[in-house]
């Protein structure tokens, strides 16, 4: 009864759904051209498409063009007057080019800096390595304009009424140059205290007071000294500072008569240090107790490095390790399979992330400036103990300021400093001797 | 002569360098780039040096018979071998350091795997040591210990979960004791430097001229 309702409604739907497609049939080209007739074209007024004028984008300037101060010449600082119109810009292309060179040398405009709407209008030109400032050269600028909709505006060109010079002089450096000035006038005043005689006191270090104990210690058990002179190169200045104490540490030894090793990675530090050795046992008297295999290269490779020096270590249970220098990860790998070996160990180093791992693993440390002064410690020469005397001299003059900076900060917070710069005392001592302007 | 002219090079050239620091013009910085330019140079002709010294070593402890000989042709045949895979056979060889020759083998699957090996003892090696050194024997060994749980702790999420002052105070031991701490070494390191850069410049250290500065 269901399906024969179901078949009623469609039959009786058919008529009314075959009337509605035919009317809405687009499909009969013949019935619509018949339906449009000459009369009613002429009452439908003609529309032409409405194509948008662009909008009017005045154009940026170039307000000054300045020399970068305290550079080689190479760096210009260019300003410029954004458009009248920001809501139409995208961004601003600085144009550079050099009036009456050929197009080699730069005498066509060139992009040399995207400026993105909204950004600062100041820019410093030189930077990109592709459009470097050649000192001595006289550029030209201008600022196109580039719009939203895809247009680039010129703007007018202006040239530089100089041409950009180096500097004679930092200015900005002039705070490091005193400092500079007062640390060496203090270390050569106490050169000269030292020369003359005065006794000059030095509190001891009892890691460099070890030294002779534990090259004795070496001697008695009749087993070597390892000597580890860092895994840096010769221009590192804790290197140079390792290589003077080996000096000293190869003389004790060469009295001895106890054998010395002393792998190096680095093969200008490895040369040095043979040379050094063999003119440490010259001096003690004993030439002819120098190994010809007791300094050597081993590798370059950080790791391959300290393979080396470990499976040394395990092998030959040297009695005596020395760590000298500077050292980077390796550190604790080698500290730790030295004392494994049941080795006395004396380490030094100004690296501040290692100093924890030796002083953990070594018996004696010396902690970063102490690396410095243990040359003059060893020796004992007056030139040496007065360089001592005159850093410990400016680190006071550096605690004095640091103590005066806390003193201000506290009386900062009384004052009212400490929430208004305006009056801080303490910013005010910052800018007298700020130190973030060294490189 | 032997030691003068050293010296007078290192005075000279250190005396350059520090005025040529508050010199920003170019010929100052052409100069400070030609003088730097020569050390890579010097590097590479010392290595010579360096590879015959390791040579020497080892064929003495082959010829002598020393403890451990044999392993010594562990690091000769090595040493000369990878260059004569990378550089002299050509890539049809297994030679080559482009394509995936003998040379690349050596490489990747044995120097690199090698050194990694290395570098993961670290781990080990740092908890070894850490052990030693946060053994409460003392009322300092103490504060150090119970210092150290809190920044680590405050490293890892479960201290977030303990409780936010634990974060807190670990930051603040990183920024503010700690940070004295190390400024302080700086500073030292700092000045023990600039002593150190004066009296080799100004002759008094000489360690660095080998055998020839006494």
């Amino acid at each position: 009864m269901l399906k024969h309702l179901e078949l009623l409604l469609l039959v009786a739907a058919l008529p009314f759904g075959t009337a509605m497609a035919q009317t809405a049939s687009p499909g009969d080209p013949g019935e619509a051209a018949a339906a449009v007739t000459a009369d009613s074209l002429a009452a439908i007024p003609t529309v032409e498409p409405e194509v948008a004028a662009p909008p009017e984008v005045g154009p940026a300037t170039v307000l000054t063009i300045q020399d970068f101060p305290n550079d080689a010449g190479d760096h210009l600082i260019l300003s410029f007057c954004e458009s009248p119109n920001p809501e139409c810009v995208l961004g601003y292309l600085v144009m550079r080019r050099t009036p009456g060179a050929p197009d080699s040398l730069g005498g066509q405009w060139a992009a040399v800096e995207n400026v993105p709407a909204g950004d600062p209008t100041e820019i410093v030109d030189g930077y990109d390595p592709d459009f470097l400032v050649v000192p001595g050269t006289q550029y030209e600028y201008r600022v196109d304009v580039l719009t939203i909709d895809g247009r680039q505006i010129e703007g007018s060109a202006v040239a530089a009424d100089f041409t950009p010079r180096g500097e004679l002089f930092h200015t900005g450096k002039l705070k490091v140059l005193a400092g500079c000035i007062v640390f060496i006038g203090l270390i050569f005043y106490y050169f000269k205290k030292a020369q003359m005689g005065h006794e000059l006191y030095l509190r001891p270090i009892p890691g460099i007071d070890a030294i002779d104990e534990a090259i004795g210690r070496a001697t008695e058990m009749g087993k070597p000294i390892l000597y580890v002179p860092g895994l840096s190169s010769i221009e590192d200045v804790a290197t140079i500072a390792s290589l003077t104490i080996l000096s000293r540490v190869a003389r004790k030894v060469a009295e001895y008569q106890t054998p010395l090793r002393v792998p190096n990675r680095d093969p200008i530090v490895y040369t040095v240090a043979e040379e050094t050795v063999k003119q440490a046992y010259m001096e003690a008297g004993r030439p002819d107790s120098y190994e010809n295999n007791s300094v050597y290269f081993v590798t370059d490779s950080q790791f391959a490095y300290v393979a080396a020096v470990n499976g040394q270590m395990m092998r030959e249970k040297p009695a005596t390790n020395f760590y000298l220098g500077m050292f980077w990860a390796e550190s604790l790998l080698l500290a730790e399979t030295g004392s494994l070996s049941g080795a006395i160990q004396i380490a030094g180093t100004d690296a501040i992330t290692q100093l924890p791992f030796f002083i953990t693993t070594c018996d004696y440390t010396l902690i970063g400036e102490e690396l410095y002064a243990a040359s003059a410690y060893l020796g004992r020469e007056p030139k040496q103990v007065g360089a001592v005397k005159g850093q410990d001299a400016c680190k006071g003059i550096v605690m004095a300021f640091v103590t005066i900076g806390i003193v201000l900060s506290i009386v900062d917070i009384f004052t009212g400093g400490a929430a208004d710069p305006s009056k801080s005392l303490l910013l005010k001592l910052q800018g007298l001797v700020d130190v973030t302007s060294l490189e | 002569m032997k030691r003068n002219v050293p010296l007078m090079i290192a005075l000279l050239g250190g005396l350059l360098m520090i005025i040529q620091y508050f010199i920003p013009h170019q010929a100052s910085q052409d100069v400070f780039n030609y003088y730097t330019e020569w050390a890579p140079l010097v590097g590479a002709f010392a290595l010579i040096l360096g590879v015959g010294s390791i040579t020497r070593v080892h064929v003495h402890k082959i010829r002598a018979r020393a403890p451990n000989w044999p392993y010594s042709y562990a690091v000769l045949l090595p040493l000369y071998l990878m260059p004569v895979f990378g550089l002299m056979l050509p890539v049809i060889m297994g030679g080559g350091t482009d394509g995936p020759g003998f040379f690349d083998f050596m490489y990747s699957r044995v120097q690199i795997p090698i050194q990694a090996t290395m570098f993961s003892m670290l781990a080990f090696y740092i908890a070894s040591a850490a052990f030693r050194a946060f053994r409460a024997k003392s009322a300092l060994a103490t504060v150090l210990l119970v210092t150290a749980i809190v920044v680590m702790l405050a490293q890892v999420p479960i201290g977030d979960l303990l409780g936010r002052w634990l974060p807190d105070t670990g930051l603040w031991i990183l920024r503010f004791p700690n940070l004295a701490a190390k400024r302080a070494i700086e500073l030292g390191v700092g000045f023990g430097m600039l002593a150190t850069c004066l009296k080799i410049i100004f002759g008094v250290e000489r360690g660095w001229l080998g055998g020839a500065g006494e």
